[in-house]
């Protein structure tokens, strides 16, 4: 299977940034964000060729994309693959060795650092709260190092957003991992960011409090926030991402999750009967939309298809005709983890080589 | 943008806050200023009526030197764990994260351990004061109140409380563990002590003009002290602990 290289799949992909992006997404223009109001046009990041090495070690390397803004794009990659390196660097902690960017409207450098961090707000993958502090006293503190002249409306705004108003004079340490999750979700907020970065957000969490961070999540995208979601977690990607790329220190793939599966596999159609065709050739062979077939176990045989709105009924009828006794049939869903497993093992292949 | 002092003042109250929750900070304000009160007025009610004026002189001296090392070692503490205790914490990225400048940070950080310690060494030397005028010999309490001697207390317990919490900061910026940290920053704070020291045991003859001089010289050097602590924050080491 050909998988699209970098450049291949930017020439593909990548150059089309979300539909939302020339519009501004449907986000709600909150009062005193110059941030947003001078970048909503264009691309909320613009990654060009950006390359960060620590000595020898290449944390990531010639990495190019677009994200629009409104979009929810996920950047996916197994642990090492230099994600939370790109988030820092686009974040500005870090200084990219090579390549460019632009970030909330302004050009990736040192010397702009701080109006960057102003414009955007990262979430890391431990929230790092101060634990002997209340919920409104780590937020009061970061409200100051904003500087928001509204501190104490954007706090209650943001507690509101992570339903956490009731615990806002409980200390951090009295929390659980799931709750501190969410101040960690809602201190990222105060700033209205122009970008939100979330740094692997629910790892750690347990199924319920990773539901609950998905579900706030899903909220900050309702109301149209750019979100850069880090993550290894490939049906949180799935569910939550309009687009995703898969880094393994180099971009390996980038795209919708439905457009990715059409890159990697082919469209093939599922068929179960109770007893297996006496001549499967006579019955698949020359029916519109079916490219290939072959058997699999005890009457089961996967068709490759080019349509499956042309092929199903047609291989329905057929079966039928044959006096087959259908048990099921339709389309292969590849899901992005079939699509991530493909890449990373390719990835180990060629290192093995 | 420019530098902002809400965003000094947001880590100054932060670290304040935070220093009222932690049993360590407040057992180490509580427990370091009785034990170096203690020994000065232990050495004061020691001295018999009929000493020499030079020997009356040295134990004054020493007296007084116990009470500097309030503002030299109270504050190495607070500031060796300024920032590497933030780091082996978690939260020093969130705070590096947002807009605030490298020297925002520091002076948020320098000011919240200059603020307690000064309040607890002049207290501690008005209470030291205090007791030594009411129930010392009067002449061990004249010899207390010489104006050298309190000129000295007074310019260099905010000069030594400088030099600690730099040498802390430094130290924590560049120290991967606390414990090594805090207590690299006490040994780091007491030589300018030996100065002091020297003029306390009447081996530099003690002056108002030669206490100036010093304090001078002391403020010099914090001043360059402070260059190259800012320079020596390095972002990138203390988020990645690779160096740029």
């Amino acid at each position: 299977m050909t998988v699209p290289r970098q450049g291949d799949a930017l020439d593909a992909v990548v150059v089309g940034v979300h539909p939302e992006s020339a519009m501004g997404g449907s986000r709600t223009e909150t009062a005193e964000t110059p941030a947003q109001g001078e970048a909503k046009s264009g691309s909320a990041l613009i990654v060009n060729k950006l390359t960060k090495r620590f000595g020898d070690r290449v944390a990531f390397d010639d990495v190019s994309f677009e994200v629009g803004y409104g979009e929810v794009f996920g950047f996916l990659g197994p642990n090492g693959a230099g994600k939370t390196t790109m988030v820092r660097t686009l974040g500005t902690l870090l200084a990219p060795t090579s390549g460019s960017a632009t970030v909330a409207g302004m050009p990736l450098s040192a010397a702009v650092g701080p109006q960057i961090r102003a414009r955007i707000s990262i979430m890391p993958e431990s929230p790092g709260l101060y634990l002997r502090l209340t919920v409104a006293e780590n937020l009061e503190c970061f409200a100051d190092l904003y500087e928001l002249r509204d501190a104490p409306e954007r706090i209650a705004a943001a507690l509101r957003a992570v339903n956490l108003v009731d615990r806002a004079n409980d200390p951090c340490r009295s929390l659980s991992k799931g709750l501190r999750q969410r101040v960690g979700l809602a201190r990222a907020l105060l700033n209205d960011p122009a970008v939100l970065f979330l740094d692997e957000p629910t790892s750690g969490l347990d199924p319920v409090a990773a539901r609950e961070v998905h579900d706030l999540i899903d909220e900050q995208r309702k109301s149209g926030v750019t979100i850069f979601l880090t993550t290894h977690r490939l049906e949180e990607a799935e569910r939550l991402c309009d687009r995703v790329a898969i880094l393994n220190t180099t971009l390996r793939l980038i795209g919708r999750p439905d457009e990715l599966r059409k890159q990697l596999f082919t469209r093939t159609l599922d068929v179960r009967i109770r007893a297996p065709l006496d001549n499967a050739d006579r019955v698949f062979a020359g029916l519109p939309g079916v490219e290939s077939w072959e058997p699999g176990e005890l009457g089961v045989y996967v068709l490759t298809i080019s349509d499956p709105s042309i092929a199903t009924p047609e291989v329905a009828r057929a079966l039928v005709a044959a006096g087959a006794d259908l048990l099921f049939l339709g389309e292969s869903r590849h899901s992005l983890e079939d699509v991530y497993l493909e890449l990373i093992n390719e990835d180990v292949e060629a290192n093995a080589r | 943008m420019t530098f902002s002092w809400t965003r000094v003042a947001a880590i100054f109250r932060k670290e304040i806050r935070d220093y009222r929750h932690n049993r360590f900070v407040i057992m180490t304000m509580a427990m370091l200023p009785l034990i170096f009160i203690a020994l000065p007025i232990i050495e004061i009610f020691t001295i018999k009526a009929t000493v020499s004026s030079s020997k009356l002189d040295t134990r004054i001296g020493l007296a007084l030197l116990y009470m500097l090392l309030i503002p030299a070692i109270l504050p190495s503490a607070l500031a060796g764990y300024s920032v590497v205790g933030e780091r082996e914490q978690g939260t020093l990225e969130p705070v590096l994260i947002t807009p605030i400048r490298s020297t925002e940070f520091l002076l948020g950080k320098a000011f919240a351990a200059l603020l307690p310690t000064l309040v607890i060494a002049y207290v501690m030397f008005g209470v030291f004061l205090a007791i030594a005028a009411l129930f010392a010999d009067p002449a061990v309490s004249s010899a207390v109140f010489e104006r050298s001697h309190v000129l000295i207390q007074l310019l260099f317990t905010p000069l030594l409380a400088g030099w600690s919490i730099l040498v802390g900061i430094a130290i924590s910026a560049r120290a991967s563990d606390v414990r090594v940290a805090q207590q690299l920053g006490v040994f780091a704070s007491l030589p300018p002590l030996a100065v002091v020291a020297l003029m306390s045991e009447n081996v530099i003859t003690p002056s108002i003009g030669l206490a100036l001089g010093l304090a001078a010289a002391l403020l010099l050097i914090d001043g360059l002290g402070w260059r190259v602590v800012a320079a020596m924050f390095d972002r990138e080491r203390l988020v990645t602990g690779n160096k740029t």
